[in-house]
């Protein structure tokens, strides 16, 4: 039997795309057979090592640097930003390890983190990596103890007798349990059992700090003892709605941006009996029939970064510079490392705007083909300060993509007799309308016709 | 010209085309309808713009104490009042200001302000509370409140590349323009064309396919609208040559040949100014000055003035006492500016800020920023700001 449609669909979503080199291979497999395989690809987990040096531990504090001191400071975080950056994307359109990427990517927004220390990012990042495919409960705790979430979400600065709450309601709000199940009053007293976690100025590593630690008696979700953070993640897992929050963000990420309440409760009974196991929960949703529905293929906004990864992955491209993928993804709007706030990138739709939608219809060309760009994205707000040290009104802007896909390979896997038709059905997830059937079928050298197809709004879509 | 040749060159000329049946409702809205019709025109200085740099509280001594090495000296300063002045590379405001077009709001910000950048434009754009996380922009929603005046997608121009989020609603969004011709031949390229023009109506479903076509055709459609109508009108008066003179420039040339759009938004980077303070804001407070004066005088002299009002925010002020590095780092309140034929409280708006009651070393905010916004929603901008700012703030006695 020829399940080339769902095996494409799978790869679509639990990764980003699939090539016509793994399609000959795929297309007769089963699907348990092919789920099978994409969970033992990503057994390999490849940390992130682009920055190595901490740039915060060194021993002349930043307020007593003079200008050139500080300026150069900034450049060298900038270095280190743009290393990241790089790294991860490349590894993103590169690695075997498809559905962990895809999964580190989805945490990366789930525990969404901006701060200005790249070593602690990568370090997070890294975290979020090795979990991406464990157990939810070790990942929360681990998260929750980097530098990066202390720092962001200033637990730092949590003590007894002045509780800072940030790092508890966003972790209700946004990590676990999701608003209106949990009050107020669970926020202060949840804050109170988090004093005392932090990480040491000196080498940057968690530490317990019991002197600011309160050790007073704490009431949340209805329970009454001297709760330490521990106890507050316990009670909080075992409240099973935080298996629904997850499942539900998850469903919206692989299956269907309108959740579905009956889908929902069958993954969020399969994750709290499992014991928040991430494994056998995206198991039973790639093995269930309603993720091959019709109404489930094809109808997800590729966030940038997917859109940049599956042309990466698809076209084999190697790139001369690569900031210029920075370039795109700030002018796509979605730059890794930097998302907008606490609640991450709100996806879909929202990606899509007139000039977005134009310059993804772009792009493909501008990186097949050799084109000129003649955009650029706005500086984020965090580049703002590179911008002033560097006495800088704009980023450089890259006008020439120089990129080598490589054609050869891509074409080789082209099956012979394979008509434009059939190639664009195998690149396009949604369903063909008369429109784009016409446009490829015009005659025409096959590179074209390929950079058409990419340029579609129907490409836009996983 | 071959149709595929797209592929090779991202900017072609094109020639005349036919408007497709489907598009004509979108650009047969009678002139007529505009005349009077007022414009808001919005510049985001992103960085965080030292406030009292640039309104300098010099008859204030703790503004002496407090800024050692990068205070403005007095006789340098334009002053305005016993109290207040401008930074001298703002002295073409100085007309402005004394013709009655100017008005100086001091100490605008927000309960709880967030002192990190991204946080804190986050919730100017969004219109948010500080612990609140929106994914829509308030302009955004003010095309969503589907008023009158608001339907087309070329109500809210960015003159700019991408689309900033203060733009995005949940249902329409503003478009960005940095220049309508290029706009224009974009998306007049052989295969964008094609599809646009052959598509059937089954692709505009209320599915993400759908939501991608008509983004696509509306967009087409627009380019096609704001080209046309904009090369009506030549901009005559002198700009600076810098990107900012542009834009504003570009401003002019929408506003004067009568585009029916409701909405502008610039912006200028380059503010935080944690280094080196005094040379970098300088430089950058010339280029934003020397360009909002020629933008003013422009549509004085084209009799618009009246029609139209410039709104000036930074995400956050800097801290009252300088750093060790001759620069200033983040703060809280910051002033904001308004400029107008129609201004109601002329000049200094309200206290110059107190430099004595600080919280943590940073100025108390007087005004939220939402009543700022609120009035302009009310008075300018036609619908009620509730709809909008998802609650009702008083607003302003400002227009």
């Amino acid at each position: 039997m020829n399940n080339s449609k769902n095996i494409k669909h799978l790869y679509a979503r639990a990764g980003f795309g699939i090539r016509f080199e793994d399609l000959h291979d795929h297309q007769n497999w089963s699907i348990r057979k092919s789920v099978k395989k994409l969970f033992q690809a990503s057994e390999k987990i490849e940390p992130l090592k682009a920055v190595t040096e901490n740039i915060d531990l060194r021993p002349k504090p930043a307020a007593e640097l003079t200008e050139d001191q500080k300026r150069a400071l900034n450049q060298e975080r900038n270095q280190q930003e743009k290393a990241l950056n790089d790294a991860w994307v490349k590894q993103l359109s590169t690695t075997g390890a498809q559905l962990r990427e895809k999964m580190t990517l989805f945490w990366h927004n789930h525990f969404s983190c901006n701060v200005g220390n790249f070593y602690y990012q990568q370090e997070l990042n890294n975290i979020e990596r090795a979990n991406a495919l464990g157990n939810f409960k070790t990942l929360l705790m681990q998260v929750s103890q980097t530098p990066a979430m202390l720092q962001f979400l200033n637990n730092q600065q949590n003590q007894k007798n002045h509780p800072n709450e940030n790092f508890a309601r966003e972790l209700m709000e946004l990590f676990t349990l999701g608003r209106g199940h949990y009050t107020e009053q669970d926020v202060k007293e949840s804050a109170r059992s988090f004093t005392g976690w932090a990480y040491n100025g000196k080498d940057g590593t968690y530490k317990f700090n019991n002197g600011t630690h309160d050790t007073g008696v704490k009431t949340f979700l209805g329970q009454t003892a001297n709760f330490c953070g521990e106890d507050i993640m316990n009670i909080i897992t075992s409240n099973k709605q935080t298996a629904v929050f997850i499942c539900t963000k998850l469903y919206k990420y692989f299956v269907n941006e309108v959740p579905d309440d009956i889908h929902i409760g069958q993954m969020a009974d399969v994750f709290y009996k499992e014991n928040y196991e991430i494994t056998p929960l995206l198991k039973f949703v790639f093995l269930s029939d309603w993720f091959y529905d019709e109404k489930n293929i094809g109808n997800l906004v590729k966030s940038p970064v997917e859109f940049l990864v599956g042309l990466n992955r698809q076209f084999y491209i190697n790139y001369q510079n690569p900031d210029v993928l920075m370039q795109f993804q700030r002018t796509l709007g979605q730059v890794l490392f930097r998302p907008p706030n606490v609640a991450g990138w709100p996806g879909g739709r929202s990606w899509i705007d007139s000039s977005s939608l134009m310059y993804r219809m772009k792009i493909p060309s501008t990186i097949l083909n050799a084109g000129v760009i003649d955009f650029t994205g706005k500086a984020t707000p965090e580049d703002e300060a590179y911008l002033a040290s560097q006495r800088k009104q704009q980023l450089n802007v890259i006008k020439r993509v120089q990129a080598t896909p490589d054609w050869d390979k891509f074409l080789k896997d082209i099956p012979k007799d394979t008509t434009h038709e059939d190639i664009a059905r195998f690149m396009l997830e949604p369903d063909l309308n008369k429109t784009v059937i016409d446009e490829v079928n015009r005659p025409g050298d096959i590179k074209s016709v390929i950079i058409e197809i990419v340029s579609t709004p129907e490409y836009q879509l996983c | 010209m071959e149709r595929r040749d797209f592929l090779k060159n991202t900017a072609l000329i094109s020639g005349a085309f036919m408007v497709p049946a489907f598009l004509k409702p979108l650009e047969a809205i009678a002139k007529g309808d505009l005349t009077g019709h007022k414009n808001l025109v919005i510049i985001q200085l992103s960085g965080g713009n030292d406030g009292l740099n640039t309104v300098i509280p010099y008859g204030n001594d703790i503004y002496y104490q407090k800024r050692k090495t990068i205070a403005i000296n007095k006789p340098d300063i334009v002053t305005l009042n016993d109290m207040q002045g401008l930074n001298p590379n703002l002295s073409a405001l100085k007309e402005i200001y004394d013709q009655g077009w100017m008005s100086i709001i001091n100490s605008v910000g927000y309960p709880n302000p967030d002192r990190s950048h991204f946080r804190s434009m986050d919730i100017w754009q969004t219109g948010s509370d500080a612990n609140q996380f929106l994914s829509t922009g308030w302009i955004g929603r003010y095309l969503d409140s589907n008023c009158q005046t608001c339907k087309n997608p070329y109500t809210a121009i960015e003159v700019d590349d991408t689309l900033s989020l203060a733009m995005k609603g949940a249902k329409m969004k503003g478009i960005a323009v940095q220049d309508p011709n290029k706009l224009f031949q974009t998306t007049r390229e052989p295969f964008f064309k094609d599809l646009v023009h052959d598509h059937g109506d089954a692709n505009l479903n209320e599915d993400n396919l759908g939501y991608l076509y008509k983004t696509m055709i509306e967009t087409y459609s627009s380019a096609d609208y704001i080209q046309k109508t904009s090369k009506t009108y030549n901009v005559t008066a002198q700009y600076p040559n810098t990107g900012l003179g542009y834009q504003l420039k570009n401003v002019s040339k929408f506003i004067n040949s009568g585009l029916d759009t409701r909405v502008y938004y610039v912006s200028l980077s380059g503010f935080d100014t944690h280094v080196g303070q005094q040379g970098q804001q300088g430089r950058q407070l010339k280029i934003y000055g020397d360009a909002v004066a020629a933008f003013i005088k422009d549509l004085k002299a084209t009799g618009k003035l009246d029609d139209t009002l410039v709104m000036t925010f930074s995400e956050f002020g800097r801290r009252v006492e300088q750093n060790a590095s001759n620069g200033t780092d983040h703060g809280t309140a910051n002033n904001v500016f308004m400029f107008g034929g129609k201004l109601k409280k002329q000049g200094i708006f309200n206290d110059s800020p107190d430099l004595s009651t600080l919280d943590n070393g940073d100025l108390k905010y007087q005004v939220d920023f939402r009543d700022i916004y609120a009035t302009l929603l009310d008075k300018w901008l036609d619908v009620s700001n509730s709809q909008v700012l998802n609650k009702n703030f008083a607003g302003l006695d400002l227009i």
